[in-house]
């Protein structure tokens, strides 16, 4: 566990960047990983790994539910797929593929989408996936990430290639500040404590990690002591870190996702099979956004270090 | 298991295999009789002729791939696996019932032997195609055959998977479109009409057979032509007769879904003689 020390978050690329980039790196190294990509692998960054292995690239057109099919089709025959495209796409669009053809003959599919939550900004609520994590939780055997910077997005990539079965990893589009010392090594299903704290404990994941080690660093200039974990691994989870969020008394969970169905409730939901304790929610609440740059539309919809901070305070008061 | 490309020996299977789906649907008192009759034919000269494969090694890497994306046929499916000693035979009329290997719909999890896990229309073309794909790459010379429904294919899938296989030149991939003419509603032209079928398919870039699906000569002169098409996936646009070899079966919609009672069962098998 770090120590409290200040944190110097520097801006790095973006989530989507460095899952291009680790796709390529895997692809030099195992010739069974394939790419397929649905008109967008500019955005998706899947167009590194196009480039560099033409025969190993399946551009699918706009067409993601045969997107997500010839990716099952590819891994029943024995290939590593990973399966890109804007989250709000592959996600809604090939779920019905991700259920049968994926999830249900646990296929070695690996999903990638890109472009999550209201961050994208400017191109609106069509475009944001703010229930791709509640969609892929809901399938049995789905592993679901959900990386906070490029660090921990390039460990997940590779981390997905070698788990036997379906994942599915989210990415964002903005640059994003880097949490993690390079080459650091992560687990799918165990949390990074970011931060000790004995008053309360916050649990975020995707660009709320960062933003909640802000909200900690604000409120310990108020007096209160905040842990904070990355819950990058939503499903599985790690109960044990959630109880020991639980054992401060009270817990926090900030996500850019809708709360219905999200990181919150599942947190929620160990916690009262555990160590039941007060919870507030960081998230977007049963709406959808708007166009705006992504600062604006994070500040609107409560998805700033100000909004974690105010969360602790309300469960503070809430915790006996 | 029997390997044959004698017709009349064929024609012999494909009669055991009808009565196996009468019995089996009877036994279960649900399913699907009418499309895994229509079937029998394309199913029966793929596992007895056509493809290479060998149960005593299901998993072999270069067998020929089946994949029968019209789920709910799955009675002829089981009804040939079974006899090929892919699954217990002595066990086809626990279809449909707890634990049985033979569930409603193909499921790998109860059937290791199946290649896919299917049920929902519309998406066995593009597991097929992925395949297809994975075999390109490799330089492996199996192949993929899958069978559609006519009304599977009023999903939207079935054509972006069409345009992927022509577009990617999958040409290791085989189509056969079961064309009863019927789904559950009725009629398809009643329900969505489905022509100018095959000039949809030569649109979309494939190579188009059009036969008598219940022909077993037409239709291994058909798979052989369409193993020698290069460039393109070929699709066989079989027409069949829904309910096909039980009298009061043919050409009714109401044996889209429902199984015979016990008498006729009784009648059918004797049709079936």
């Amino acid at each position: 566990m770090p120590a409290n020390t200040k944190f110097e978050l520097k801006l790095g690329m973006a989530t989507r960047e460095a899952f291009g980039q680790a796709l390529a790196e895997l692809g030099r190294e195992n010739k069974d990983v394939v790419a397929v990509d649905a008109d967008l692998s500019k955005s998706t960054f899947t167009h590194t790994f196009a480039k560099e292995f033409p025969d190993r690239f399946f551009s699918c057109g706009i067409a993601e539910s045969n997107m997500v099919g010839v990716a099952a089709g590819l891994a029943a025959a024995g290939k590593i797929p990973f399966a890109a495209s804007f989250a709000s796409f592959v996600v809604n669009k090939g779920f019905e593929q991700m259920r049968v053809l994926v999830a249900y003959p646990n296929e070695n599919v690996k999903i990638v989408g890109t472009h999550c939550g209201v961050s994208i900004g400017e191109d609106g609520p069509s475009q944001m996936a703010v229930e791709d994590i509640s969609l892929a939780c809901s399938l049995p055997g789905f592993v679901v990430l959900s990386p906070a910077d490029e660090v921990c997005m390039k460990a997940m990539v590779r981390a997905a290639a070698e788990h036997k079965g379906p994942v599915y990893i989210r990415a964002g589009r903005p640059k994003t500040p880097v949490i993690y010392p390079a080459g650091k090594s992560f687990s799918i299903g165990k949390a990074e404590w970011l931060r000790e704290g004995k008053d309360l404990a916050i649990l975020a994941n995707g660009l709320m990690a960062a933003q909640a080690l802000q909200a900690a660093e604000q409120l310990e200039s108020e007096g209160i002591s905040a842990a904070v974990a990355d819950m990058f691994s939503v499903k599985p989870l790690d109960k044990e870190a959630i109880v020991k969020a639980a054992s401060t008394g009270a817990i926090v969970v900030a996500e850019e996702h809708l709360v219905d169905g999200g990181l919150g409730v599942r947190v929620a939901q160990v916690v009262v099979e555990t160590c039941p304790c007060p919870m507030e929610f960081v998230g977007i609440h049963d709406t959808y956004a708007e166009s705006a740059t992504p600062e604006q539309l994070l500040d609107k919809y409560g998805l700033l270090s100000r909004d974690v901070a105010a969360a602790a305070r309300m469960v503070l008061s809430r915790k006996k | 298991m029997k390997r044959t490309n004698n017709v009349e020996e064929l024609r012999s299977i494909c009669k055991q295999t009808r009565r196996r789906i009468i019995e089996m649907t009877g036994a279960a008192k649900s399913g699907h009789p009418g499309g895994s009759l229509s079937a029998v034919e394309i199913v029966v000269t793929l596992y007895y002729d056509i493809m290479r494969h060998d149960p005593a090694n299901p998993r072999w890497e270069d067998r020929d791939r089946f994949i029968l994306s019209k789920g709910h046929a799955a009675p002829v499916l089981y009804a040939v696996m079974a006899d090929c000693g892919y699954a217990p035979a002595d066990q086809l009329n626990t279809l449909r019932k707890l634990g049985s290997p033979y569930q409603g719909h193909p499921d790998r999890r109860f059937l290791p032997a199946l290649e896919a896990s299917t049920g929902s229309l519309g998406q066995g073309l593009s597991l097929a195609l992925g395949m297809g794909a994975a075999a390109k790459l490799d330089a492996a010379s199996w192949r993929t055959y899958v069978v559609l429904g006519d009304g599977e294919c009023q999903e939207g899938q079935i054509w972006e998977a069409a345009m992927f296989g022509a577009f990617h030149k999958v040409d290791n991939v085989c189509a056969i479109v079961d064309y009863n003419k019927i789904q559950l509603d009725g009629f398809v032209k009643d329900v969505m009409e489905l022509e100018p079928f095959a000039d949809k398919w030569r649109a979309f870039g494939w190579h188009v057979i059009e036969l008598d699906g219940h022909s077993v000569a037409d239709l291994q002169k058909a798979f052989q032509e369409a193993a020698a098409v290069k460039g393109r996936p070929s699709v066989l646009i079989a027409h069949t007769v829904k309910g096909k070899g039980v009298s009061f079966m043919e050409n009714n919609p109401k044996f889209h879904g429902v199984a015979p009672t016990p008498a006729e069962v009784e009648i059918a098998l004797k049709e079936l003689q």
